[in-house]
């Protein structure tokens, strides 16, 4: 039971307790074929029952044409829209070549974000509930009946994800469609996907296709694309659902390269415990040597 | 002033300008009245069973009533910062030692009790020895509540806390010495031959006061670019207020022993600016999560994550 708080762990849910869990399963969004439709928004919400906004009637942005802005309590998937001044290749063969080559073309990047379910995750580290819990899927689930709104996986998640529903109190995300699964079927934001942009399955097989999907596209010329969040020995131990993406992923909104809090853990106990340590010693000295005098 | 090294703002980019973290959830007065009380009512219950331990009645009664105080008034405010406060009880179904808030749960709860033994034993005078057992108990429960909320916002993804996961222990230890020396001034009654065990309380404050402003400087000026807001903007200014009135809180206290007016007014200003320096700490982390600059370039500064 190596690597609890961080590190490459092979199955997340034995180490969570399960026996005999079944595989890993996971999100892979090739965002190069994304098209900004927000059918998964729009079947999350659905299959979810997500209220609106927060902030109440959504309002026109001009962030290109995202209009949801970010995730949050009430949009498990955000489909973000960069628009880019620069010249772009003319693939060969049958890239996603929508734009002519040369200076001042428009490139137009959409991506899908969700959860990333990690393997290291913060929120569920910090829940002094219990109510976040690791499920047998490998994914990382809120129970609404146990949250009492403390709000501290809002700080702890390295990605911004989670939040606290301001109307109800409680803290909500992505369940990687949890119910769907015990059913049998695929998550809803996966099943509307119209390119497959979002693919759903076992994570181990994920990584595959997306090595090969990577590939391609590096042999087509698309020399910026990139796998996120796919490597198992990076800061979140891997996450349950990964990308691939065209540029930096800040450019995204997403952090280039997220550590999970948790990991310097067993060092902040130890400073704690030094400095309260320190208050002791302190307030003894106060005492020392003079305590008997009357007066102080 | 020492060198500080600066976040490059030309190599940074993100999207929109949007920040890639959630702010903090926990608001004003609640988090900073919060941390203040508690780590007050650690340092008091410290100094209550010192002072016990030597003979020192009144400032052991001073101590455990800042003590119960403080337990009671954080514990109030901790659960009115939950989304839902009538759940707050399931805080304690589970014993997590990954969460510092389950920890910190636990302490409060067997803080609070302790001190409340200790302090209507010695008020009522019903049985002593379990009282003074009582008592000694929170002087281990204490030093571990006053100094686990530097844990609990250090384990978060906001840059301006988690780089300060050395300095905010020290920085809460500081404080919770301030705040029990304050109210131990405060509350210790002056005496014919002068207040016995102001001695002590102004001690103790001075050296809090001391320590308390030495973790602040380091937090502002060494921990590195996450270091930034807490020299700017509203926490920056909030930490300025602070360290304001704390030293000049000490200097009011060298006048305790021979001014009841000077003790007061001491324990006001080391107050004032506890709770100030708790201000100041929350609307740092809250500007360091709302800025993606300090995401992007901590973490492109320092591929894996370490700390620089």
């Amino acid at each position: 039971m190596g690597n609890r708080l961080f590190g490459p762990l092979a199955d997340v849910a034995a180490d969570a307790g399960y026996t005999e869990p079944p595989r890993r399963m996971g999100f892979f969004t090739d965002t190069s074929v994304c098209i900004g439709c927000k059918a998964c928004e729009v079947a999350c919400k659905e299959w979810n029952a997500l209220p609106e906004p927060d902030a109440g009637m959504m309002a026109l942005t001009g962030m290109s044409y995202d209009n949801t802005v970010e995730l949050g309590a009430n949009s498990w998937r955000h489909v973000a829209f960069i628009e880019q001044e620069r010249p772009v290749p003319a693939p060969a063969g049958n890239g996603n070549g929508h734009a002519g080559a040369g200076a001042g073309a428009q490139r137009w990047l959409m991506a899908s974000d969700v959860c990333k379910h990690c393997t290291h995750a913060a929120c569920l580290d910090v829940c002094p509930t219990g109510a976040l819990v690791r499920t047998e899927f490998g994914s990382v689930v809120v129970q609404s009946d146990v949250c009492n709104g403390c709000a501290y996986c809002v700080s702890a998640c390295p990605f911004g994800v989670i939040d606290r529903r301001e109307d109800d109190g409680r803290a909500w995300k992505c369940t990687l469609c949890y119910d769907r699964l015990r059913g049998g079927l695929e998550p809803a934001c996966a099943k509307a996907c119209p390119t497959d942009s979002i693919q759903f399955g076992p994570l181990d097989e994920l990584r595959e296709a997306a090595a090969v999907r990577l590939a391609d596209l590096h042999a087509s010329g698309e020399t910026g694309a990139r796998l996120y969040g796919h490597d198992p020995s990076d800061g979140i131990g891997g996450a349950g659902a990964f990308f691939l993406l065209l540029d930096e992923p800040e450019i995204y909104g997403l952090p280039p390269d997220p550590v999970v809090t948790t990991r310097d853990l067993p060092a902040m106990w130890r400073w704690a415990g030094a400095a309260a340590a320190v208050m002791v010693a302190g307030i003894g000295m106060a005492f020392a040597g003079r305590s008997a005098r009357p007066g102080g | 002033m020492a060198e500080v090294r600066q976040v490059p703002e030309a190599s940074f980019t993100s999207y929109y300008g949007r920040p890639i973290l959630k702010p903090a959830k926990w608001r004003e007065p609640h988090l900073p009245a919060y941390l203040f009380l508690g780590e007050m009512s650690g340092a008091a219950a410290v100094l209550a069973a010192i002072a016990s331990a030597s003979g020192q009645r009144g400032l052991a009664r001073a101590g455990r009533l800042a003590a119960v105080a403080g337990a009671a008034g954080g514990a109030g405010f901790l659960t009115a910062e939950l989304g839902r406060p009538e759940r707050f009880l399931n805080m304690l179904r589970v014993a997590k030692p990954t969460s510092p808030m389950s920890v910190g749960a636990w302490l409060l709860a067997a803080h609070s009790g302790l001190v409340s033994v200790a302090a209507a034993s010695d008020l009522t005078g019903v049985m002593p020895g379990v009282g003074e057992a009582a008592g000694r108990a929170a002087a281990v429960t204490g030093p571990l509540l006053a100094t686990y909320p530097g844990v609990l916002l250090a384990n978060t993804a906001v840059p301006a806390w988690h780089s300060a996961y050395r300095e905010l222990p020290m920085l809460f230890a500081g404080g919770a010495m301030t705040a029990a020396g304050a109210a131990a001034l405060a509350i210790t009654r002056p005496g014919p031959d002068g207040p016995p065990g102001t001695g002590p309380a102004q001690r103790v404050a001075l050296l809090g006061a001391v320590l308390e402003s030495a973790a602040g400087f380091a937090i502002e000026r060494l921990i590195g670019p996450e270091g930034e807001p807490y020299r700017q903007g509203d926490g920056g200014r909030m930490l300025r207020v602070a360290r304001a009135m704390t030293l000049a809180g000490a200097g009011a206290a060298l006048t305790a022993r021979r001014s009841r007016a000077g003790a007061i007014t001491a324990a006001a200003l080391l107050t004032g600016g506890g709770l100030a320096a708790k201000f100041a700490v929350l609307r740092a982390g809250v500007a360091s999560a709302s800025d993606p600059k300090y995401v992007v370039a901590q973490q492109r500064a320092t591929p894996g994550g370490a700390r620089p």
